[in-house]
């Protein structure tokens, strides 16, 4: 270990921990910074990904990729709040839809070009968040979920009265896709690699966040706030920045949404999208880090598979997730760890 | 800018906040009494509502009497609500409030569909307990049903309110909300508590159910709405109180109506959200809960 | 002549129809190991929760280094440099043992969330520093081989060192520490009474909750004994072992048991 510790870890060791043993230096590294080996499983992961355009029989399975990598970011995001984080937000949807309604629009009625919309939605679904969040994170717990509820709730009813700018119950029509260098990137196959990207930069992005002090600070609050108290963390501002944070990348599904299929409609931004996000982290395994991309799995999977029972998918959904909720708290993420009797980090429930 | 509501009007308005008021008031109750002995959220109760009227207009084709198939419909769900408790809630080992919120969700997509597949889409109803569908009284029409949903609410509460303050059943219940441990050790089976609140609250909603389906009808996605209300209402007269119920749910169905008289009925849903967003930003205790005290 | 570090002026503290505590005045000189005893009910808790931040008093002042705290929250409080213990210890269950000491460095850093997402080789380098630093504090309370297990999984005794050796972490200038020797068997109390002890001959200054009159008279330079409360006596631990009030106040609440 060659780096130079900072100045006030310098004081710590010097004030209280006079005689250390300087002779186990190397050995300490094994307790160093987060194991990189989740960094490198998420890129290769993503390379095996970058194989599905080539494998997939039609344009109908890649779109349905589209569709996984899309509700990954929702989940993952969800995840983040709520799985680390241990705020339950019943709202996820409906940042979802206001990024979508945001960047769509922004297209439709201003002619501003999707790249433009994209960090738009982010900053409008942030900022949304940011509203709402500083009245209802004082609260307790169960009081942010009704608070994102209700919101939720609101945001649908504007999308569909006011028509003149969303297009109202019919939709929101002719949404022009991505561009790039002059081409538009209006089929499946051609949003795929867009798509891809933005999934991994924002898996990346959770991924170094709960590595650092943020990521810590987080998981303190969640467990325990008096505890996090106590050793300086400011617990309101701590779930603010994340319930941001979180809302911010749901707004970049909603652009990603809007531009990819080219349409957005009210019925995919309300409460029941809400509470199936919330299923879906909780089957994927909540507060895990690759619970999410299971539940992406089932999430856009299952209804494929169910195409003649259409009906008998909500009470999968419901029956999955009470399933997992009782015999395996941890989700289908801790399915393995659970198996091979290993300690896993459990929910944070 | 609308002119306030003239006499007959003012009392038509009235009557129908009361009325529905007295439905939010049920669900608000059966949404109370479970997060008093578990502390959580329980999504699953607007499903129960639903279940009350649909199996009510189910079991009219076999028993002529309304009022039998309405008091049979309840029970059931009655004992519905008791076996969800056993199947899903009693199973879980660490029973904290965030995760038996989340089970309700599932138990609740589960009622969902199972009504859904079980009962069918389509709305269904029957007519009101009385002979007369509506009565005139001070120049004004109103439904008689309106009178049924408010004196049977009024006699639940009472009921409620013996059970509650008199019983020792009722007294056990409330000892184990307010304090597990203290409960168990002075003998109460903790478990069967939390049992007993799942079928009050699901006796709650189905009679919430039974009684204003002749109004609205009922339709298996209607639950979500009602429980949601319900949680307003519940919000509005301040969480686990419940005579706050009762406040709350009146409130709101008053405010629904006067309110849907003065803003376009387009938004008239968005009110109840709007009010619970109010509520939990000015008074988030409610109007008749108290502040929560932090202890270490 | 020793700085005054904490400062208690005329403080109140009404709930419910009750006065907790009354009128009370004291001080912590910086450097010293102060003790506040006294029966059930004394009001100790609630001092404590006044000067940590959890309760706020109802009416006078608290002065950390000249600087008024009473009105600030706990977060703002530790951020001044006072930590503290937890009676029922609030320790971070589901994360592991070295996470919860990594968090105690939380307020000496300043990585926002850009920083953070971008995770660059400045972010990496204190992040290890963090990880070295908890390592070595755990090193110090025998604590290190524990590093990496999940923090519900130690005993009463090791966690109660855990969040000792957290709050340190935090390099405050005051200690709080909520009735140490709870719950922890006659060796473990006397190990806690040492370290209590070497920490103080390195400079940190304690105000210590306790019922444990063994520890009390062995590790104070002072005591402040309250009692319905109010305080009735204030200095070293033999004045107060001795001052008749004390003996009233413990054998009057003995006969009335």
């Amino acid at each position: 270990m060659t780096s130079t510790p900072l100045t006030s870890e310098t004081n710590l060791q010097q004030k209280l921990v006079p005689k250390i043993l300087e002779a186990e230096g190397p050995s300490r590294s094994k307790f160093a910074a987060r194991r990189p080996s989740n960094h490198l499983w998420l890129i290769l992961t993503w390379l095996v990904l970058l194989v599905v355009p080539f494998v997939a029989s039609n344009a109908y399975v890649i779109s349905l990729a589209n569709m996984a990598l899309i509700n990954l970011i929702l989940i993952a995001s969800l995840n983040l709040l709520m799985g680390f984080g241990g705020q339950i937000s019943l709202g996820h949807a409906g940042f979802f839809g206001l990024g979508a309604y945001a960047s769509g629009i922004l297209n439709v009625k201003l002619g501003l070009t999707a790249w433009l919309g994209l960090p738009a939605a982010a900053l409008i679904a942030a900022t949304a968040a940011l509203v709402i969040g500083l009245p209802a994170l004082r609260l307790r717990g169960h009081y942010l979920s009704m608070a994102t509820l209700g919101w939720n709730a609101i945001l649908v009813v504007l999308f569909n009265q006011l028509v003149d700018l969303t297009g109202g119950p019919n939709g929101l029509l002719g949404v022009q896709s991505f561009s790039v260098a002059g081409i538009r990137l209006d089929t499946e196959l051609r949003a795929f690699p867009l798509v891809w990207l933005a999934s991994l930069l924002v898996m990346l992005a959770i991924l170094n966040l709960l590595g650092s002090r943020l990521g810590r600070a987080l998981r303190a609050v969640a467990t325990n706030e008096l505890g996090a108290d106590a050793i300086g963390i400011d617990s309101f501002r701590t779930k603010l920045l994340f319930f941001v944070i979180s809302a911010g990348m749901a707004g970049i599904a909603g652009s990603l949404y809007v531009h990819v299929n080219q349409y957005a409609s009210p019925e995919t931004f309300g409460i029941s999208g809400s509470i199936l996000l919330i299923v879906m982290v909780a089957i994927g395994g909540s507060g895990t880090y690759w619970g999410p991309l299971l539940g992406a799995l089932i999430y856009t999977a299952v209804p494929q598979l169910l195409l003649d029972y259409e009906d008998a998918e909500l009470m999968l959904f419901g029956l999955g997730m009470l399933f997992v909720l009782i015999v395996f708290p941890g989700g289908l993420a801790s399915v393995p760890a659970a198996v091979m009797g290993r300690f896993e980090p459990k929910e944070r429930l | 800018m609308t002119a306030a509501p003239t006499g007959s009007a003012f009392l038509q308005l009235l009557v129908a906040g009361i009325g529905t008021g007295s439905i939010y008031a049920l669900i608000a109750l059966g949404f109370n009494v479970v997060f008093k002995s578990t502390g959580a959220m329980n999504f699953a109760q607007g499903e129960w509502v639903v279940m009350g009227g649909m199996i009510s207009a189910l079991l009219l084709a076999s028993f002529s009497s309304i009022v039998v198939a309405c008091l049979f419909a309840v029970l059931l769900v009655a004992i519905f609500g008791l076996l969800s408790e056993r199947l899903v809630i009693w199973p879980l080992r660490q029973p904290t409030p965030l995760l038996i919120t989340l089970v309700s969700i599932g138990l609740s997509i589960c009622t969902r569909s199972l009504v859904m597949l079980a009962l069918g889409k389509k709305p269904v109803g029957y007519p009101g307990f009385s002979d007369a569908a509506t009565i005139s009284f001070g120049g004004v029409n109103f439904q008689s049903q309106t009178l049924w949903i408010v004196g049977l609410t009024l006699a639940f509460l009472v009921i409620m309110h013996y059970f509650f303050e008199r019983s020792m059943l009722g007294k056990a219940l409330r000892a184990a909300a307010a304090d597990r441990e203290a409960a168990a050790i002075v003998g109460v089976k903790v478990e069967s508590m939390v049992l007993m609140s799942f079928g009050i609250a699901a006796f709650a909603g189905a009679l919430a159910g039974v009684i204003i389906t002749p109004l609205t009808l009922a339709s298996y996605d209607q639950g979500a709405v009602f429980g949601f209300k319900g949680f307003s209402a519940a919000m509005l007269g301040g969480l686990g109180s419940l005579p706050g119920a009762v406040v709350g749910g009146l409130a709101l169905g008053l405010l629904e109506a006067f309110g849907s008289f003065y803003i376009s009925s387009d938004f008239k849903d968005a009110i109840a959200f709007a009010v619970l967003l109010l509520i939990l930003f000015v008074r988030p205790s409610g109007l008749l809960g108290r502040a929560d005290v932090v202890k270490v | 002549m020793t700085a005054t570090l904490l400062q208690v002026e005329d403080l109140f503290c009404h709930f419910d129809g009750v006065t907790a505590v009354a009128d009370l005045c004291f001080s912590v000189r910086a450097g010293e190991i102060k003790a506040v005893i006294g029966p059930n009910g004394a009001g100790k808790s609630t001092l404590f929760n006044m000067i940590a931040g959890v309760i706020r008093p109802s009416a006078g002042q608290i002065k950390f280094d000249g600087e008024r705290i009473d009105h600030l929250p706990t977060f703002q409080r530790a951020r001044r440099g006072v930590a503290r213990t937890f009676q029922n210890l609030q320790i971070f269950r589901d994360m592991s043992v070295l996470e919860n000491v990594m968090v105690g460095r939380h307020m000496r850093s300043a990585a926002g969330v850009a920083q953070a997402i971008m995770h660059g080789p400045a972010l990496c380098a204190e992040e290890r520093a963090i990880a070295a630093t908890a390592i070595d504090l755990l090193d110090r309370f025998g604590l290190a081989d524990k590093a990496q297990s999940k923090a519900g999984t130690l005993s009463f005794g090791q966690l109660k060192m855990l969040e000792l050796t957290r709050a340190l972490a935090c390099e405050p200038r005051l200690l709080l520490l909520d009735e140490p020797a709870a719950g922890l068997p006659h060796a473990a109390t006397d190990r806690m009474g040492e370290i209590i002890s070497g920490l103080n001959r390195d400079g940190m200054t304690v105000l210590l909750v306790e019922h444990n009159m063994r520890m009390v008279m062995s590790l104070s330079h002072d005591v402040l004994v309250l009692n319905n409360g109010r305080r009735i006596a204030e200095g070293t631990a033999d004045e107060v072992r001795r001052h008749p009030e004390v003996l009233a106040a413990y054998l009057g609440e003995a006969e009335d048991a």
